[in-house]
């Protein structure tokens, strides 16, 4: 069974968000989806200052086997991404939910994580598509 | 639930992703299809293949039958006990039904078929086998071990007995020979030199096992499909099908048009494709920049309203980039436009062939 952090919320397409303690969102994807993805090779994030919107592609992670897009669980303006992703891409399999973190997010509105899946409701889905 | 391998135990103790492949449940990776990659490219890694297909060919008509059968000509190995030849088995109109390797056993021949086209392949050739006197016997008993690699060779001599040492010993490329109840074949499918071991199934287990600890790295279809994509090798039912010509898949070196009274099937057709000239070929198409070329994106040609597409894309991890086969208009020049993602991006044309023995050759 793939790691499902308590603390985080989710989309069902396998993004998380963490709300950090300056108020900012960081979003990564789960344990699940780089599992289903395999060995990560590129890692296209949003620019910093640029703005991203739930709903609307974010980004791109490619692994060897597949493409995927990446949203974001919170709409707002991008004010950092881990540019380590650039030459290491293989940290997202390592660390899915700590060094493999994709961007952060100054949101517009908080109260937008309340749509996301909270961790029992992921693992609900998980276990379904099993 | 899919056929199993005589290994399918030991894949699961080893932490193998198991993924359904061709009706079977073989393992995609053990961890990570890149590392497994570069084990395999820079030290010896080793695949089950198990699932592929080993039929023995007997009977006086052995050597007509596969003479009619197949592309190539088994007539090429004559003389050459144990040699391999590689081989399209074409349709009456000129597509692949599959392709595969044939060993010539002296007054028998062995044939290894893919697993994904099993059933269609026996009903084809026990088709045309009604009019010769050949007996065709599948070989399930055997389980298949693909050790590949610049270690493969030695570390394998160091694991079995002076017998078979001396078997290996006497292999050339391409070429196999039965040692006991094994058979061992210096073939693969990765562009490294290596073994391809068939053995009864219920010595595969140990045999794996004892490969695992002198530190041949169980790798997975992942790997396989990286490795054998960048030394330019087809895989059925991308780079060709039954819909596909020879001629379009970088198959025509396996067509064996002398002697011109060998009659085979679908040489009537091929001639005339020849004669007409090539409409599409096979190229490798190379992209340096991010981005990951994949099966099935449209590929456009200067001066061509034809498209081509792309047959087997993936990232390359020996070169650092993404490399793919793609089927054009034979008008195709040094690059071309494939659409990814929505966005036209320019990419070079090579020649289909990236990697071998460990060396870029792009």
């Amino acid at each position: 069974m793939s790691d499902i952090r308590k603390e985080l919320k989710y989309l069902s397409s396998h993004e998380w968000a963490r709300v950090e303690e300056d108020g900012t969102v960081t979003i990564g994807i789960t344990d699940h989806a780089q599992d289903a993805l395999g060995d990560v090779v590129y890692v296209e994030t949003p620019e910093v200052g640029s703005r991203v919107a739930v709903g609307e592609e974010a980004g791109v992670v490619e692994s060897v086997k597949a493409a995927s897009d990446i949203y974001t669980l919170v709409s707002g303006e991008v004010i950092a991404v881990n540019d380590a992703l650039q030459d290491a891409p293989e940290t997202v399999n390592s660390s899915p939910y700590d060094d493999g973190w994709f961007f952060r997010v100054k949101p517009d509105d908080l109260s937008e994580l309340e749509e996301a899946l909270d961790a029992a409701d992921y693992r609900d889905l998980l276990e379904s598509e099993e | 639930m899919g056929n199993k391998t005589a290994l399918y135990a030991t894949h699961q103790a080893m932490g193998g992703k198991l993924v359904d492949f061709g009706g079977w449940d073989m393992p995609l990776h053990y961890g990570s299809q890149i590392e497994e990659h570069h084990k395999v490219r820079q030290h010896a890694g080793m695949f089950d293949v198990s699932h592929m297909t080993v039929i023995d060919v007997t009977g006086t008509d052995a050597k007509s039958y596969l003479q009619y059968l197949l592309a190539n000509d088994v007539a090429k190995l004559d003389s050459l006990y144990g040699k391999a030849l590689y081989s399209g088995m074409l349709t009456p109109e000129g597509g692949v039904i599959d392709d595969l390797i044939v060993y010539n056993l002296g007054d028998w021949y062995r044939v290894v078929v893919n697993c994904s086209t099993r059933e269609k392949d026996l009903a084809w050739m026990n088709k045309i086998a009604a009019n010769y006197n050949v007996t065709l016997t599948e070989r399930a008993e055997l389980a298949m071990i693909a050790i590949q690699g610049p270690q493969a060779i030695a570390i394998t001599k160091s694991l079995v007995g002076s017998d078979k040492v001396t078997v290996i010993d006497q292999l050339k490329i391409f070429q196999g020979l039965p040692a006991g109840d094994w058979f061992i074949g210096r073939t693969g499918y990765t562009g490294e030199d290596g073994l391809e071991i068939m053995l009864p199934n219920e010595q595969a287990a140990e045999f794996w096992n004892a490969l695992a600890n002198a530190g041949v790295a169980p790798s997975g279809l992942g790997a396989r499909d990286t490795l054998r994509l960048e030394a330019g090798m087809n895989l059925y039912g991308h780079e060709m099908d039954e819909s596909v010509s020879p001629l379009a898949a970088n198959m025509g070196w396996t067509i064996a048009w002398q002697p011109t009274e060998r009659d085979f099937i679908g040489r009537t057709v091929l001639e005339e494709q020849k004669a007409a000239g090539k409409l599409h070929k096979l190229v490798g198409l190379v992209l340096r920049e991010r981005g990951v070329l994949r099966a099935e994106q449209v590929v456009s040609v200067d001066g061509s309203d034809e498209k081509g597409v792309i047959t087997s894309g993936t990232f390359s991890p020996s070169l650092g980039y993404s490399i793919a086969l793609a089927r054009v208009p034979a008008a195709i020049g040094s690059h071309c436009q494939v659409e990814m993602r929505g966005k036209q991006v320019t990419v070079e044309v090579v020649a289909p062939n990236f990697v071998r023995n460990g060396k870029a050759l792009i």
